[in-house]
């Protein structure tokens, strides 16, 4: 009985990486600019993208994939704004992968301007897994706690942007948005940092100034 | 938790090479884990170990590395390993450091059995 070592050297999360990447250069080649929401359960992702469909209206289109474990609901809250929908249901899956990612993209229509793709609600898996996307946004609710970019880095660390949610609880709240934004910042100097508060639409235009100047640099950056 | 979907792709690539290399069983099966992935190690073995039975890899030993979060400054080019969460460069404190390693899920090397 002879046993031999074998060197793989092979990264898990290649095939995912690989499926993400065709993703990027499908949508690359559309024009279309990917944005990935990671949060815990709640923080506010879903009344983010209605928030969004109501300024954008007239003006900018968009299209978003919704990730859960069960249910429809979030596709068709976002559906009641007139803003096309697909829900995912991962049926126990903590995170969305790219793969399923690639099933829903050919029914996207093509003329669209942005592709959000809401995550699973959860702050640790999703973190690893690369959907293709241009952008990754990372939210944080008031209700949660300041000190929660310490204690989740991988999330912030992936991030392009995070978004301080559900600002108008923040005065009821011992939650100090200059400590989360400085937690942030010492895990990721670069990030961009956004405060909003969905419920009373404000903050939500600095979000669209910025997903479309990120737009601008796509296409211009295009062959 | 998702070590179960990360065990899966391991197993898609153990039975790729056993018939590669046409082995009979896989043995020992050697992971490197970042502390920074994401993943509990002692969830993948659980994982691993219920994820076995009835394959080829029934009988193998899973042996976790636990790589560090190292970070390369560019400031001051200095390099260095971290504990924990401290993204800074041990030398000169610039926040700016690039990671460079401890976020890999890497299988490295296996055993196998004609
Ligand atoms: N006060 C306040 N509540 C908000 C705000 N944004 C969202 N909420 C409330 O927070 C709850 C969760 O919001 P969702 O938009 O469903 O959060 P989510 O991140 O999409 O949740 P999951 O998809 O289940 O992870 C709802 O009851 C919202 O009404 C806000 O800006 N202020
Ligand atoms: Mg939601
Ligand atoms: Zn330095």
């Amino acid at each position: 009985m002879t046993v031999k070592t074998l060197t793989v050297a092979r990264d898990l999360l290649a095939t995912n990486k690989q499926a993400a990447e065709a993703i990027r250069a499908e949508l690359r080649r559309r024009g279309i600019l990917g944005v990935n929401l990671l949060s815990s359960p709640g923080s506010g992702k879903t009344a983010l993208l209605e928030a969004l469909a109501d300024l954008f209206r007239g003006r900018h289109r968009m299209a978003v994939i919704e990730g859960d474990v069960e249910t429809e609901r979030d596709a068709e809250r976002i559906r009641r704004k007139g803003v096309p929908a697909w829900q995912i249901t991962t049926g126990g899956a903590c995170h969305l992968e790219a793969r399923m990612i690639g099933k829903v993209i050919g029914e996207v229509p093509a003329d669209i301007d942005f592709l959000f793709i809401e995550n699973v609600g959860n702050l640790v898996c999703p973190a690893s897994y690369d959907l293709g996307e241009d952008l990754r946004f990372v939210l944080l609710s008031a209700p949660e706690g300041d000190d929660k970019p310490a204690k989740y880095p991988a999330a912030f660390l992936s991030a392009d942007a995070v978004i301080l949610t559900k600002a108008d609880l923040a005065p009821h709240l011992p939650f100090d948005p200059e400590r989360a934004r400085a937690e942030a910042l010492a895990i990721k100097p670069g990030l961009e940092i956004f405060t909003v508060s969905a419920l009373r639409g404000e903050g939500v235009d600095g979000v669209a100034g910025f997903l479309v100047a990120s737009l601008d640099r796509l296409r211009s950056g295009r062959a | 938790m998702h070590e179960l979907s990360l065990v899966a792709s391991a197993f898609e690539v153990l039975e790729e090479k056993a018939r590669e290399h046409g082995a009979r069983r896989v043995t020992r099966v050697v992971l490197s884990v970042g502390v920074m992935s994401g993943v509990v190690p002692d969830l993948l073995v659980s994982a691993f170990d219920s994820y076995k039975k009835g394959t080829i890899a029934e009988e193998a030993r899973l042996e976790i590395a636990a790589v560090p979060v190292k970070v390369r400054c560019p400031d001051c080019g200095g390099g260095a390993v971290r504990e924990e969460a401290d993204f800074s460069c041990a030398a000169c404190g610039s926040r700016r450091v690039e990671i460079v390693a401890g976020r890999e899920l890497v299988i490295e090397k296996i055993d196998l059995e004609a």
